[in-house]
C-alpha cells in the first residue's frame, strides 16, 4: 500500500462529497434533523393526557376527586361535559383520550361506606397508551380512596393504622424517567448507520455508472487503496456527525453522560467500520447507485431501527426475533451507547458487545476488500 | 522493453464471454515508438483486446506481454507502465482540470520533483492554460479528450493504449490530437490506437484489420492497399456523364466502374496502358474528358475488399 495513492483517492472523494449537494445535505443536515426529530417527536412518556370529565353529582367530594386529576401532571382536564353524548363526541373526535364519569350518588354512597364505582372511558386505539392511562387513573383514584378510608377510620375514633406496605422506589440511570434520555443515545447509532451505509453504497456504484471506473482501475492503484481511500472520508464525516449528535443530545436535550469518551468514540469507530464496509460491499455488488442504496437502507437502517433495542426492548421480543437481533451490529452499539450515557459503564463490562462489534468490523472489512476486483468482467 | 525491442507481444490471445468469442486468437508484435492501429467495425473485438492488454480483462487463453510484463501474471507492473484512455470519456466531471490531473498524478506516483512541470506540460498540451480551475464537465469535447490524454501520460509510460480516442470530437481537434500522438511516438512511446475513422488509420505506422474477433490483415497502410486491391484506380471526370458511364461499363480495359459523386472510379489492370485507351474511347463517343488520372485507393476500399466474402460487414456503429 502506498500512502500517496491512498491520499490521492481520499482527497478526490472529499472534493466530490463537497461538491455534491445531495451528499452534503445528508452529511450536514440529516444528523441534526434526526436527533431533533427523535428527541422531540418520539416520546414514550405519557403526560398531560387530554381528559374530559362528566360530574353527575357536583358535590364537594366529587369536585375533590376531579381536582386530583386536574393537578396531576399525567392529566390535563380540557373539557367538562354534562351528558354522555358530549363525552362520546369528545372521544370520537379525538379531543380527549380519557373520559371520567362521576355517578350521581357518589357522596351518598361514600358516606354510607359502600363501594362506589367510577367510570373511566379510554380511547384504546393505541393499546400501550391506554394501559398507561388506566394505570395513572387507578393511581389517582386509589390515592383518593385511601384518604377517604383514613378519614372514615378517624371519624370512628380509630388511630391511623400503624403499618402499611409502601414502595420506596429509586429510579436508577434515568432518574427522571425521561424517554429522551433513552432514545437520544440510540439516535446516534441510527445516524451512523445511515451516513455509513447509505453514502458509501453510492461511491463505487457511481464510478461504474459514470464510466470513471474503467480509467481508475487501469492505473496502478490497488483494490485496498481504492477501498480505504473511499472509506476514510466517510469515516471522518461519520465521526464528526456522531460528535454533533452527542453534543446535541447532551447540550440541548440534557441527556446525562456518565461514561468515558474513549468508550463512546471507540465503539462508534468500530460500528462505523462495520457500516462503511457493508455500504462498500453493496456498492461493489450492485454496480448501480439505486440498487446499492436500497439494499443499504433495507439491510441497515430498518434493522437498526427495529431490532437494535433503540425503541423496542430486545428482552420483550419473541425468542426468534430476539435471537435475530444478534445478527445486526446496531444492537451492540445501542446497548453500549445506552450503558455509556446513562450508567457510565466502563469498557470491561461491555466486553461482549465490543468484541461482537470488533468481530463484525474485521469480517466485513475483509469481505469488502476481497469483493472489489480491479477487473471489468 | 522485452529483449527483442517489442513493447507489445501478443500470442494467440483469446477472450470468450460464455459461448460468444469476442477475440478469437490474435497475434501481433509492436515496435518501440510505433503507432499501431486497430481498424475495424464496432463489436469486432478491438476494445476487448485493448482491455486484456491493460489487465482489465483476464484472457481466456493465449499470452500477452506489455512493456516486458505478462498481463495475466503481473497486471500491476503492466499498469505502472501504460497509459490508457477508455472509449468513453472517463475523467471526473465534478473535479476541476487541475484536480483531475493531480488525482492521476497521485495514482501514478509522479515524483514530487517533476510534478509541477508535468502538470504544466499537460495543461499546455491540452490547451487549457488559464482554465485549470474550471470544472471538467464544462469543457468542450476536444479539450476534455486532450485532458484525458494528459492524465494518461503524466507518468511518461512507454506504452499508450487509446480506445477510439477521437470519437465525437470535431475535425480540427482530431487533427491536433493526432499531432500529439505523433509527437509522443517520435519520443519513443509505443501507441496502440483503435479507430473506425479511415482517415485516422492513415496516421498509423502499421495497421491491424480486426473483423469478427480475428486479425484479417496486418501491414503498413500502403502495404494493405497494395495487397488488397487487384489492379489500380483511375479517376474520371467528364461530360456528358451518363454517356461516359454507359460506355465505360462496357469497355474491355475496365474491370470495374463505380460512381463517386460527379466522378467515376475505374479499376484497371495497368494504369499507364489504360489511360490513353480510355481517353480515346471516350473522345470517339463524343465525351469531353476533363480529368483522367491515377489515384491511390483509400483504406475504405481496402477494408471492404478484405472483409468481402467473410460474411456480412459490420453494421456500423453499435
Amino acid at each position: 500500500m502506498r500512502w500517496h495513492r491512498l491520499w490521492a483517492m481520499a482527497r478526490k472523494e472529499f472534493i466530490q462529497i463537497g461538491r455534491d449537494s445531495r451528499s452534503l445535505m445528508i452529511v450536514l443536515v440529516m444528523p441534526v434533523v434526526l436527533v431533533l426529530l427523535f428527541g422531540y417527536g418520539v416520546s414514550l412518556d405519557l403526560k398531560r393526557t387530554a381528559t374530559c370529565v362528566f360530574d353527575r353529582e357536583g358535590s364537594p367530594q366529587s369536585r375533590d376527586l376531579l381536582a386530583r386529576f386536574a393537578s396531576s401532571e399525567y392529566f390535563n382536564v380540557v373539557k367538562h361535559v354534562d351528558g354522555y353524548p358530549a363525552l362520546t363526541r369528545a372521544l370520537d373526535t379525538g379531543a380527549c383520550k380519557l373520559g371520567v364519569v362521576v355517578p350521581h350518588d357518589f357522596s351518598r354512597r361514600l358516606a354510607a361506606g359502600g363501594p362506589v364505582s367510577l367510570q373511566a372511558v379510554v380511547d384504546a386505539t393505541d393499546d400501550n397508551t391506554a394501559n398507561l392511562v388506566f394505570g395513572y387513573t387507578e393511581a389517582v383514584v386509589r390515592g383518593f380512596s385511601a384518604e377517604t378510608q383514613l378519614d372514615w377510620l378517624a371519624r370512628q375514633g380509630e388511630r391511623r393504622p400503624p403499618v402499611t406496605v409502601r414502595i420506596e422506589s429509586r429510579t436508577w440511570f434515568n432518574e427522571d424517567l425521561e424517554s429522551k434520555s433513552f432514545i437520544v443515545p440510540g439516535v446516534v447509532a441510527i445516524v451512523m448507520a445511515v451516513i455509513g451505509t447509505f453514502l458509501t453504497s453510492l461511491t463505487i456504484a457511481r464510478e461504474w455508472e459514470r464510466g470513471t471506473m474503467e480509467q481508475l482501475i487501469s492505473t496502478p492503484v490497488t483494490s485496498l487503496e481504492v477501498m480505504l481511500g473511499k472509506l476514510v472520508p466517510y469515516f471522518v464525516i461519520g465521526m464528526v456527525a456522531t460528535a454533533v449528535c452527542v453534543a446535541i443530545g447532551i447540550g440541548w436535550f440534557e441527556v446525562p453522560f456518565r461514561g468515558h469518551w474513549t468508550t463512546l468514540f471507540g465503539s462508534a469507530a468500530l460500528f462505523l467500520t462495520v457500516v462503511l464496509s457493508i455500504g462498500f460491499l453493496f456498492s461493489v455488488l450492485a454496480k448501480t447507485q439505486l440498487a446499492a442504496s436500497q439494499f443499504a437502507l433495507v439491510s441497515t437502517f430498518l434493522p437498526s431501527f427495529l431490532l437494535s433495542g433503540f425503541l423496542f426492548a430486545i428482552e420483550q421480543m419473541p425468542p426468534v426475533l430476539r435471537a435475530l437481533t444478534h445478527l445486526f451490529p446496531a444492537r451492540y452499539l445501542v446497548t453500549i451507547l445506552k450503558a455509556v450515557f446513562l450508567k457510565g459503564t466502563e469498557a470491561p463490562a461491555l466486553r461482549f458487545e465490543l468484541a461482537a462489534l470488533g468481530l463484525f468490523a474485521i469480517v466485513l472489512a475483509a469481505l469488502a476488500t476481497r469483493a472489489f476486483q480491479k477487473r471489468l468482467a | 522493453m522485452t529483449q527483442n525491442g517489442h513493447s507489445i507481444v501478443v500470442e494467440n490471445l483469446v477472450k470468450r464471454f460464455g459461448s460468444f468469442t469476442a477475440v478469437g486468437g490474435i497475434s501481433f508484435e509492436t515496435r518501440r515508438g510505433e503507432i499501431f492501429g486497430f481498424l475495424g467495425p464496432n463489436g469486432a473485438g478491438k476494445s476487448t483486446t485493448i482491455r486484456m492488454l491493460c489487465g482489465l480483462l483476464r484472457p481466456t487463453s493465449g499470452r500477452a506481454e506489455v512493456a516486458g510484463f505478462d498481463v495475466a501474471r503481473a497486471p500491476e507492473k503492466v499498469r505502472q507502465n501504460i497509459g490508457y484512455m477508455s472509449q468513453k470519456f472517463s475523467l471526473y466531471h465534478d473535479l476541476t482540470v487541475e484536480e483531475n490531473l493531480r488525482f492521476y498524478a497521485g495514482l501514478y506516483t509522479v515524483p514530487r520533483g517533476v510534478l509541477d512541470e508535468r502538470l504544466r506540460w499537460a495543461v499546455e498540451m491540452a490547451g487549457l492554460e488559464g482554465r485549470e480551475s474550471a470544472l471538467t464537465g464544462t469543457l468542450a469535447g476536444g479539450w476534455k479528450q486532450r485532458l484525458a490524454l494528459g492524465c494518461a501520460v503524466l507518468h511518461r509510460p512507454p506504452v499508450l493504449f487509446l480506445d477510439e480516442p477521437t470519437s465525437g470530437v470535431d475535425p480540427i481537434s482530431r487533427r491536433k490530437f493526432w499531432e500529439l500522438i505523433q509527437q509522443m511516438a517520435a519520443e519513443g512511446v509505443t501507441v496502440l490506437v483503435t479507430t473506425h475513422y479511415m482517415d485516422e488509420a492513415e496516421y498509423c505506422n502499421r495497421l491491424a484489420l480486426i473483423y469478427r474477433g480475428a486479425l484479417v490483415a496486418l501491414g503498413t497502410p500502403a502495404e494493405l492497399k497494395q495487397r488488397a486491391m487487384r489492379g489500380e484506380l483511375l479517376l474520371v471526370e467528364c461530360e456528358p456523364f451518363d454517356r461516359a458511364v454507359e460506355v465505360l461499363g462496357r469497355a474491355p480495359q475496365v474491370e470495374d466502374a463505380a460512381v463517386f459523386g460527379r466522378a467515376l472510379h475505374l479499376t484497371v489492370a495497368d494504369a499507364a496502358a489504360a489511360i490513353p485507351a480510355v481517353r480515346a474511347l471516350l473522345e470517339r463517343q463524343g465525351v469531353e474528358v476533363r480529368r483522367l488520372e491515377p489515384i491511390r485507393p483509400s483504406l475504405e476500399d481496402v477494408f471492404v475488399a478484405l472483409t468481402t466474402g467473410r460474411g456480412e460487414n459490420g453494421n456500423g456503429r453499435s
